[in-house]
């Protein structure tokens, strides 16, 4: 165990907002959870009792009828902005006096650095590097990232859950967001920051980063393992299974939904459908295609002339 | 005083005059600051506070509401807005603290660019003149850094609270897209800043960073079709992003310019329609009352019972 190469990697002052993401992600997970479970108990309550449904203030929060339904924004909200102000400009005043931000030798293109590293909030993208080629990983994925974000209005057609914190009403769709952001995201900033050392390899935390290491992977590509070489057959073989990857997933979200979130399925048009589809299974393909490599050794699905994926 | 004697006598002499004058100064000057005393004790009545200050400051539930509206910067808020919806609780307050760093980050930024050359010259060793000889420079650009990261996690973490309370639903789905505009363009302001100390951490992230755009499917060279459409290192989009093949002095003035200029202005915007979105779409999201299941079908709740 190297205390220090772990200290050194924690204390690096461009990786101190990522241990401090940690806590603070796990604080508002559990801010965010206890609310949510006050309110799915309170949406049980009332589901079981329409006398009461009718008459409740439908808040987890107390309410009597005398009670004034707003308050002035002066003062009640603005001293809660100024407080907030106050609070964060001490702790950047604190954290900037403390920690110095980091200042490298002059840029060298004749030095590489290793590893070079993204900024951190991008090491998510520069991990998806290992699995996949830089138009995937480096434009594609991020492009898709964006656009899935700016759909998920449109797509999600589920009006319950609009204004207060639940998950017993929107499972699926809070459960595919903390898993694209928790796991896809941040974990994988976490990777690329904490567990990635020189040459990209994996070093565990603590373990030392030895700039000598190499590791002898012989990495194949899926036609390989099947026995095709001729260069046509490895481009339609490829098009054939990621053809089918998104049919026959495609087909699995479709028995899904059916199964499990009629309502919602009932409410989408084909379109919304689709795009659900299309995203979800690009989404799904990313820990795929890790584990495929991770697993299996094997680096490419489909191989072209042109690209590979 | 003296026109009555003027017509007793008259013809006055010069003297006289300037007596009479005395005489009637020291009865109106302590009379004046008398009154000028009497006029500084409430101050709000004075030409230069009413002037400035449109209201009264009594504390009563009229001025409490025009001190929010006739304020041009508080008048983003409503005068009134739901009991609940000032819980720290639901709101985290996220989006107004990602604000309040945008500020701090203009604040210094502004700062720091009185002490920065965007050449290749003079860059690094600005900042070392920064860290070393400048009044409070060392703080100041920690702060501007350390600011940043902030934003970037701020930003983050209202895009979670947002979601997870689902208030990108109707009404409020074209807000939510312009809030994905703006996680782009924090991410892209704070990476436009991370080349110019000019140092090999900036360099090598941003060469990194820059080289997935060689691989852009049609627009860059080695992405595929790239080269079929005629790109080649000194065409391709990432030429364009770095003003030449490599990250050199091109890049930094590029990056100078998008991180203290275009960005910014285009952010700004971009905040201004956000804003005034959330108003417009009903004010904050929540909390809101609970829905049930078999509520869910019938007619949506409009932007204003969903809001304030």
């Amino acid at each position: 165990m190297d205390w220090r190469q772990l200290w050194e990697i924690c204390s690096a002052p461009d990786n101190v907002p990522i241990v401090g993401l940690i806590p603070l992600l796990c604080f508002y997970i559990y801010l965010a959870w206890k609310q949510a479970h006050a309110n799915d108990q309170l949406i049980a309550q009332l589901e079981g009792d329409a006398a009461l449904a009718k008459t409740h203030h439908r808040k987890t929060w107390p309410f009597k009828p005398g009670w004034q339904k707003e308050v002035h924004v002066w003062p009640f909200l603005l001293r809660i902005e100024f407080l907030a102000a106050i609070i964060v400009t001490i702790i950047l005043m604190v954290w900037s006096i403390t920690l110095n931000a980091p200042l490298e030798e002059p840029a060298n293109p004749n030095l590489t650095m290793n590893p070079a590293k993204a900024p951190w909030y991008f090491l998510g993208l520069q991990e998806m590097l290992v699995y996949f080629d830089p138009w995937i990983a480096g434009v594609v994925m991020p492009t898709m990232i964006i656009v899935g974000l700016m759909v998920i209005p449109y797509i999600d057609t589920n009006p319950l859950g609009s204004g207060y914190y639940t998950w017993k009403q929107r499972k699926f769709s809070i459960g595919t967001f903390l898993f694209g952001f928790i796991i896809l995201w941040v974990a994988m900033i976490i990777i690329g920051t904490f567990i990635r050392g020189p040459g990209w390899q994996w070093f565990w935390p603590g373990q030392t980063w030895d700039h000598n290491r190499l590791i002898y992977e012989v990495n194949r590509d899926l036609p390989d393992i099947f026995g095709i070489t001729s260069n046509m057959a490895k481009a339609l073989f490829g098009a054939i299974v990621v053809g089918g990857y998104y049919l026959l997933g495609g087909f699995l979200v479709y028995s899904l939904f059916r199964r499990y979130m009629a309502k919602d399925f009932k409410r989408m048009s084909l379109l919304q459908f689709s795009i659900t589809q299309f995203l979800l299974l690009t989404m799904v393909a990313l820990p795929l295609k890790m584990g495929l490599r991770l697993l299996w050794h094997i680096k490419y699905v489909w191989i072209t002339p042109w690209f590979n994926v | 005083m003296a026109d009555e004697n003027n017509g007793k006598n008259g013809k006055v002499g010069l003297v006289d005059r300037v007596k009479d004058d005395i005489q009637a100064m020291k009865v109106d000057i302590p009379a004046k600051a008398k009154e000028q005393i009497e006029g500084l004790k409430d101050p709000t009545k004075t030409q230069v506070y009413t002037s400035i200050f449109r209201h009264k400051h009594d504390d009563t539930p009229r001025n409490r509401a025009l001190g929010v509206l006739s304020n041009v910067f508080l008048h983003l808020h409503p005068a009134k807005i739901n009991r609940d919806a000032v819980r720290y609780s639901y709101t985290w307050g996220m989006g107004g603290i990602t604000f309040f760093l945008f500020i701090i980050l203009t604040y210094t930024g502004v700062l720091l660019m009185f002490y920065y050359h965007p050449s290749k010259v003079q860059a690094f060793r600005d900042v070392l003149y920064l860290e070393h000889d400048v009044p409070f420079g060392k703080i100041l650009r920690n702060m501007h850094r350390w600011a940043a990261h902030l934003m970037v996690i701020g930003v983050w973490l209202h895009m979670f609270r947002v979601f997870l309370t689902g208030s990108y639903k109707k009404p409020r789905e074209f807000n939510w897209n312009i809030g994905v505009l703006l996680l782009v363009f924090t991410l892209l302001l704070s990476f436009t800043g991370y080349l110019l100390p000019d140092d090999q951490l900036g360099f090598w992230a941003v060469t990194v960073g820059t080289n997935m755009a060689r691989a852009t499917p049609l627009l860059g060279h080695e992405g595929p079709f790239g080269s079929m459409l005629g790109m080649t290192p000194y065409n391709d989009v990432r030429f364009g992003l770095l003003g030449g093949s490599i990250v050199d002095a091109n890049a930094l003035l590029r990056s100078y310019i998008w991180h203290c200029i275009g960005i910014p202005i285009v952010a700004s915007i971009l905040m201004i329609v956000h804003f005034w979105r959330v108003r417009k779409d009903g004010g904050i999201s929540g909390p809101a009352p609970v829905m049930l299941e078999a509520e869910a079908d019938k007619q949506r709740r409009g932007p204003k019972a969903a809001g304030e």
